[in-house]
This record gives structure tokens, sequence and C-alpha cells, in this order.
């Protein structure tokens, strides 16, 4: 038997203990429905409210966060979540507004929606964005949807190939699967760029488009992005722009510039949308000229013209040849909306600039404090993220070793095995908001930590020593396959 | 220099360690003749600024707690949230984290969402819930991918009913459309009085899934234990979308024989919000496991013998399998898991009880009370649950902007969805509607011209 630390809500439950209760009815009593259509019995926990704030309160202390310290989570942009935001999503007017309420009851709502996909459209360089996506991976998906939307419209239906680096995030794939598209992976080069030859190879008259991932997934702005976008588009492919590293290039360079079609933004990475424990997350589209009117509906947009006097009616478009509804209602409004317009209203311009250069500044720092001590197989300036091996000759200590050692130091890992290119990876992205000393202390407990690697190995090996858990047997979860407290005693499953 | 906590002195020594003169050298990759951008956007605010012209764009709203009495729902309903969840989620070791990838350091989220699946399960009666969806709409996709993989794409057709939420089906034909499916069941020919065996003819040897919804979208409460029966009769899954909050009252979908049970957790905890995010719930049985979409969290044991709590199955995900994952989900709704986790736990089952009964008994009270009017009356006769469809002498739009004029949302005009259903208001009636708002409703439409 395993020790118990903190007993799940179940085991906490006392039958005949209440929590909240509801106010008696004020309408006259009705038959409920007959037997045959009610449930026989409930088994749900029954506790006081004390119970639950602490078993909360309790379980709570168990995680790591970006407000306990450092997150360098590559690819994960784990940045401040400004407290401002916490409030401004939860004003009354945007908690309890429905979403099928008349435009007339909700212009502030849509006022925003409005506003937010403007900006979001002159910091990318798009044409046209849609606020619906609820998630990087859902957003992904839209773009592929309206790729192929794209060439079935002009009738070129024989395009049935994605072209996608060797270092991209596993959802691009993913994302062209769930159309039935073939996959085809380009590597990259030794200076971690497409391979333009391979590139080149690939390129005819059955292409969609190609997935790029710039900065990518190396952390590397490509060198030939501009004969990358040229070769694809010479072959009557689209491409689009995988936008979870765009915190490198806010007021550095817009991807609708470089010739891009369609690009994902990750609210909840780049314009510091809390992750909630791994959601939810916010998708927004952005689009080229040529895309707008596949856009999926409804679209934010004006419905009726104002002038001098008279504000604007905003309200919702369908587009042209719109591939549909993404999602129900319009998007994660509350929680990714109005944090990310919250925090790009008090960036500006130069703001935002400023997020792009320190996010950079922060990575190649880094990268140099512990160039020496650990191999960079890519080794330029990076962007935002760079990628190091955890391994040293000699040695059988792995990245995993190393990742969990560095939560003994009070760090959380950098992630790793990710891309799947190097070797035993750890890919580090620092983001804006830390400081130099903390940069400093980081660099300097993995430099301690690759001295214990060589002089005491077996501390790597069975680390974390110093957090409330220890490793996990995760075969034995996908063995057994508990997905589900077991009943308390005293209740009978219905079944 | 909103949130970066680095000096110019500090900036000045990282540069000179980096070998670079300024912060724009670092950029030399990037194509120069689109290298920074002049950006036309608002010049920064401060947080003050930003506070005040946020909620002055907030107060614009009217909303369904300061301004206007609501009846309206159509799958997102108007709860009340006690002040305990609230006040959980905003501990930032919760909404500040990441997807709990390091057990050691995630257990906190880790077992919160794993009781999160277990409340599910015990809800639904079914054996296993993920970790959660986007929404209700997606969740419902989720059900035809699972349903395609269980096939391995060898059946086809999925039969759809008419009376599930018109989004959802939007939704389904939205990611459906690589695919090659045949939606069949909901074309506008569709019998919308007809009950739920109405669908069995068109079940076929080619049905990869049957979906209906619970109640349905129109308010209506039926077994679909005859369907379901049939349809397995045909090899074909059937997936029921459910309401959180009926299900406390009502015949669980595992006891009907469902395969499938998603359905959206919004009535749990979460707030209106315009919309989202919401919560799409997903349940299953074990035997369609590896087939199922997203984060599952599993009990497992760390390395000093104390129960744990691990991402498991991962194998079936995107970052493993690529181009043959079952779907390219990547994040769950975990931050909102978790409120639904916590509103169970603190109305507990006798205050989920109380709700699912206040709702109930309000709605028909309205319904009773409104079928009485001249010319107003109930569209169905079947039993309802929180939610029904109530026929009026002018088109519902009509109806709604004169309501407006007095403050009320009066419901979701089905005209748009369903053209025979023009002159019809789908109405919603939850613990937040006192006896005063329904009487004043009733009143108001009393004297409708």
């Amino acid at each position: 038997m395993s020790t118990i630390v903190e007993p799940t809500i179940f085991e906490l439950s006392s039958p005949g203990r209440t929590g909240v209760t509801m106010p008696a009815s004020d309408v006259p009593t009705v038959d409920l429905p007959p037997k045959d259509l009610l449930r026989s019995e409930l088994p749900l926990p029954e506790l006081a409210e004390v119970d639950v704030v602490r078993h909360y309160t309790r379980l709570s202390k168990f995680n790591y966060s970006v407000d306990d310290g450092f997150y360098p989570l590559g690819s994960c942009t784990m940045k401040y979540n400004p407290k401002i935001n916490e409030d401004t999503c939860r004003l009354p007017g945007y908690l309890f507004t429905h979403p099928l309420q008349p435009i007339e009851t909700v212009q502030g709502n849509l006022v925003l929606m409005f506003e937010l996909q403007e900006w979001l459209k002159e910091i990318s360089g798009f044409a046209g964005v849609t606020l619906q996506p609820a998630a990087g991976a859902h957003g992904e998906f839209t773009g592929v949807l309206m790729m192929a939307a794209y060439h079935k419209q002009r009738g070129d239906t024989k395009r049935t190939k994605m072209l996608i680096p060797d270092a991209a995030h596993g959802t691009n794939p993913a994302s062209a699967g769930m159309l039935g598209m073939s996959v085809v992976t380009i590597p990259s080069d030794e200076r971690g760029n497409v391979d333009l030859k391979a590139l080149e190879a690939a390129c005819d008259d059955t292409v969609v488009g190609m997935m790029v991932t710039n900065p990518n997934t190396l952390g590397m702005f490509d060198e030939h992005i501009e004969q990358v976008v040229k070769l694809v588009k010479d072959c009557g492919g689209l491409m689009y722009g995988d936008g979870a590293n765009l915190n490198a290039l806010l007021g550095i360079v817009r991807p609708g510039d470089l010739g891009f079609d369609v690009m994902h933004f990750n609210l909840h990475k780049t314009f510091s949308v809390p992750h909630g424990g791994g959601g939810p997350g916010s998708g927004p589209v952005g689009v080229s000229e040529r895309l707008v009117d596949f856009l999926p509906s409804p679209l934010g947009g004006i419905v009726e013209e104002g002038d001098e006097d008279i504000e604007p009616l905003y309200g919702f478009v369908t587009p042209k040849h719109s591939i549909g509804r993404m999602k129900a209602f319009h998007g994660h409004f509350g929680g990714g909306l109005v944090r990310a317009y919250t925090y790009i209203a008090m960036h500006g311009p130069d703001g935002l600039k400023d997020i792009a250069q320190y996010a950079v500044l922060n990575a190649n720092y880094l990268q140099a404090k512990l160039r020496g001590t650990y191999t960079i197989p890519f080794d330029r300036i990076c962007m935002h993220e760079f990628v190091a091996e955890g391994r040293f000759e000699g040695s059988d200590v792995r990245a995993l070793d190393i990742a969990k050692r560095l939560m003994d130091y009070k760090f959380h890992p950098p992630t790793n095995y990710f891309p799947l290119i190097v070797h035993e990876a750890l890919m580090i992205e620092p983001t804006e908001t830390e400081n130099k000393d903390t940069l400093d202390k980081f660099a300097d407990a993995l430099i301690k930590i690759a001295e214990e690697a060589k002089s005491q190995p077996d501390l790597l090996h069975n680390a974390p020593h110093t957090t409330p858990f220890g490793r996990m047997d995760e075969v034995k979860a996908a063995r057994e396959l508990v997905l589900c407290c077991w009943l308390p005693e005293g209740y009978d499953s219905e079944k | 220099m909103t949130y970066i906590p680095i000096s110019p002195n500090e900036r000045d020594a990282m540069l000179e360690k980096v070998g670079v003169k300024t912060l724009d050298d670092l950029f030399d990759a990037v194509p120069k003749k689109h290298r920074f951008p002049e950006l036309s956007l608002p010049p920064a605010l401060t947080e003050m600024e930003a506070a005040a012209h946020l909620a002055d764009m907030a107060s614009s709203n009217e909303s369904v707690r300061e301004h206007l009495i609501s009846f309206l729902g159509a799958g997102a309903y108007n709860h009340y949230t006690p002040a305990v969840v609230d006040h959980i989620l905003r501990r930032g070791e919760f909404y500040t984290a990441y997807t709990p990838y390091q057990p050691e350091i995630s257990q906190g989220t880790l077992q919160a969402i794993f009781e999160y699946q277990s409340l599910m399960t015990h809800l639904t009666g079914m054996e296993v819930s993920n970790a959660s969806h986007y929404d209700g709409a997606t969740a419902a996709a989720e059900a035809v991918n699972l349903a395609y993989a269980q096939f391995r794409g060898k059946r086809k057709k999925i039969v759809v009913s008419p009376s599930l939420h018109p989004q959802y089906r939007e939704v389904i034909r939205t990611y459906t459309q690589g695919l090659g499916v045949e939606i069949t069941g909901d074309g506008e020919a569709a019998d919308l009085e007809a009950g739920p065996e109405a669908l069995t003819s068109q079940v076929d040897s080619n049905t990869m899934l049957v979906i209906v919804q619970y109640p349905d979208f129109f308010g209506r409460i039926y077994d679909y234990t005859k369907l379901i029966e049939d349809a397995h009769g045909k090899g074909a899954l059937v997936c029921i979308v459910a309401n959180p909050t009926a299900m406390v009252m009502l015949k669980t979908p595992a006891s009907m024989g469902a395969d499938v049970v998603v359905g959206e957790a919004q009535p749990f905890g979460i707030p209106l919000w315009f919309g989202g995010p919401y919560l799409g719930f997903f349940t299953t049985k074990k035997s369609y496991v590896h087939k199922m979409a997203g984060r599952l969290i599993g009990e497992t044991t760390d390395n000093r013998g104390q129960r744990s709590y691990v991402l498991t199955l991962t194998a079936r995900e995107q970052h493993i399998k690529r181009e043959r994952a079952t779907s390219n989900i990547c994040s769950n709704q975990g931050l909102l898991a978790l409120a639904s986790a916590v509103y169970m736990s603190t109305l507990g089952k006798t205050g989920l009880q109380q709700v699912a009964n206040l709702c109930y008994q309000k709605a028909h009270y309205a319904a009773a009370e409104l079928s009485k009017i001249d010319g107003f009356g109930l569209c169905f006769n079947d039993t309802f649950f929180h939610e029904f469809v109530l026929c009026c002498p002018r088109p519902a739009s009509e109806v709604n902007e004169y309501l407006l004029e007095h403050g009320i949302l009066g419901g979701y005009d089905l005209g748009a969805d369903y053209p025979s259903l023009a002159n019809h208001l789908l109405v919603a009636v939850t613990e937040m509607n006192s006896k005063e708002e329904i009487d004043t409703l009733v009143e108001v439409l009393k004297e409708m011209e």
C-alpha cells in the first residue's frame, strides 16, 4: 500500500455534511419527472466549505508555478502573468454577459474583440484575424482547414502534401493528419535552418503548403526564410507560421511581411494569458489577403458604419467562403481575449518591442553562461530560446536526470527531449520577465549539476530529493490505468 | 518596460557577456528590409489607465446580473457560483502553472484533475473521463473522431439528432470536412416532434456514431435506451451530449447504454463570460480509452511509496504520434476543470440536488404561467428540465425586441436555426430567476400588443 499524502475529495467526504446551500424554492412545487427518468443515486462528495478550501489549498502547495519562481520551459513562454489581467477579466460586464445576447447590449465586448483583431493584424502584418480558436492546436487546425479550403475552392484538388521541418512541434503534423494530408518531413541544415535543397526537392504541385515555426524550436531564426517562402509559393503552396515562438518577434519582424499566409497566436504564451495548469489557452489565427474569405464564422466586424456623431455598431459577419464554426460561441473571450487586450494596451508599440528584445537578450545571456559546460549543437545568436545537450562525455547522466535535479535547486526544469533532432535535448526559454540574478543562479545550478554528474551521478539519477514527491512510476500508471477515485464505502455504482 | 526586471546597467553587462553592443544587434538574422517595423498601435497605458479603460468598456455592456433579467440559455446558463470557486482559482500556484509534465512538482494540478475525472465519471455513470476539451461542441466533434478511429475509417456515416444544439452540429461539420464523412438525421425535413426512435431507421451498417442531446436542445428529456439498443444492433456507437445540472437529477446516460457522454460543464462554476472559455467534458467506456483524444491522468506511486498522479497513455498524443495521433489536441481546460471540481465539491451532493430541483421547479412554474397567456403556449408536450419552447403569437425576434425594451432577455429565437419555429422562443430558467422575475416576464408579455 502506498502512503496517502493528501486524501482525495471522495475520501474526505462524510455523509450528511453540507457546503454551500441554496435558497428554498419560491414557486409552487410540481411533481418531478416519472421515476424511470430519475437517477437512483448521486455518488458525489459531501463536505463542509472549510474542508474544500483546505483540501485545494494543500493541493496548490504541491505545485510549482510562475508565481513561485523561474519556469524556463522551452516553447512554452512561461512569462509572468500580470495581476491586473486577473481583475480586468473579472469585471462584471464581462463575467455576466451571455454569448447570445443581442449585439446592441454587448457593444463593450464587441469593441474589445474588434480592436484586438485590429491590433493582432498590425502586430503580425496580416489582413484578417479570427479570435475563435480555443488554443494553439485549435488555431493550427483552423489554419490547415483554411489552406485546404483555399485550394479546393480554386479547383486545385491534387494538393495533399504538407511540408513540415523536422524541428516542428508535434501539433503541426497532427493538425495536417486531422485532414488526412500526408506529411513530408524536411530536415534542418547544420546551422539549424530549413535545408533548402531538401525543400526544393519536395516542392511540387501536390503541396498544400508548409508549416514553419520561425524562430524554430532550436531557437534559431531561419537565415533563409525568404528563400523558403519563395520556394513554397512558387510551387503554389501556402505558408503556415506556427506562432508559438512569436514572443521573439514582437516589433522585430511581422510574419505577414515575410510572406506567410496564416499563423496562429498563442495568447497564453506571447500575450501573458496564464497557462492555468494546462489550459484554457487561446489561439487566434491571422491570415493574408488570399485567405480572409475562408476565416471561420462568425467573425467580429462592423455591421453598421458610424459617422461623426454615431459610434459604429459592432457585431458579427460571415466570410464568403468560411470554413465554418470551430467551436460554440465566439472564442475564449473572458479568460483569453480580455487578458491579452489588457496586456497589449499596457505595452504599446515600444513596449512590445522591449518584450522581444529582452526575451532574446535573456536567452542569449544564459546561452553564453552555459557555453563550455554544456554542448550547444546549434551555436549562434539565438532568439528567445536555445537548446543544449543534457549529456556529458563518459557519463550515464541523462537530460531527465538534470531536469529532475534542477528541482532540488528550486527551479522548474526546461523542456526536455524536444526537439527530437537534438540528443538529450534541454530546451531553455527564460522569457523577458526574469532578472539577471535569477539567470545567474540558474546558470550556476546547471554548472554545479554538471560537476555533480561527474562526482556523484547517483545524486542525479535519484533526484529530486527535496520536493514533496519523488519520481513517479509511469509504467504502473499506464498498466493499471486507475483513472478515477474508487467510490468510498456506502456508495454503490449505479451500473 | 512594464514587466521587465532588468536595469540599464544589468542590460549592458549582459550584452557584453553575449558579445554584442546593442539589443538591436541580436537580430541580424532577420531580413533587413522587414526588420523593426513601426507598429501603428495606441501608446501604452499605465495600469491605472488600463483598469479604467477596461472597466469603461465592460460597463457599456448590459449584463444579466446588473441590468437585465435573463431567460436566455441555449448552451450557456446563468447559475450561481459559490465564492470559494474563484478564491481557489486565484491561487497563483494553480493558474500560473503549466501542463503537469513534471509530476514531482505538479501534484496539485494532477490530483485536482484526477478528482475532476472522478467526479465526471460518477456524474455521468461512465467508466473514464479525460482531463477535458475546449467546450461541449468540440467534445462532441472529438466523439466523432473517436468513432472514426474505432472503425478505422471504414464506417463513414454519422446520424445526428436535429435537436442537437445547432452550433454543435456546425462544429461537427467543420471538424469532419477532411474525413469524407456523411452526416444525416438533421436535414431541414427532419420531424422535430418525432421521438428519438425516429433516428433508428437511419442507422445502418455504415453508421459509426449516433449523436443525441440530453435534455435535447429544446429542453426535452428522452430515455434513449431503445435507440441505443437498436444502434448497437447495427454495430454503431452512440454519443449523448448531456447537461451536467440535469444529470444531477436524471437517469444517467451510462444506464441507457451510451458509449460516449460529452457536454458543456459551464453550468458548473464557470461564468457566462460572453461565451468562453468553457469546459467540454468527455467520458466513455474503458474499452475506448485508447481511441479517446485529450489528456488523461492516472494514479501511481512515487519512489518514496507515496500515492501520486501522472499524465498517462501519452503515447496517443500528438507530441509522440505526430501525424498518426487521434487528435492534435495539446491543451485541456485545466483551470476550468478545477473550477468545476471545486463547484461540485462545495455544493456537494445536497447543494447540487438543490440547484437541479430549483431549476426544474422554476422552469415548470414559468412554463405554466406563460402558457396561460392568450396566444402563447408550450410547443411540445414532452417532459422537460429547465428549458422549454414557447410558441408566441408573433415572430420570436419581435417578442425579444419588445422584452428587451422592458429589460428582459426573453430567450433564444429558434427561427434562425429552425425555419418552422420562427414564432418560437427557447426559454431557460435557473435558480437565479426569482418568482418575481418570472412574474414580471409573464406580466410584460400579457401586455404585448
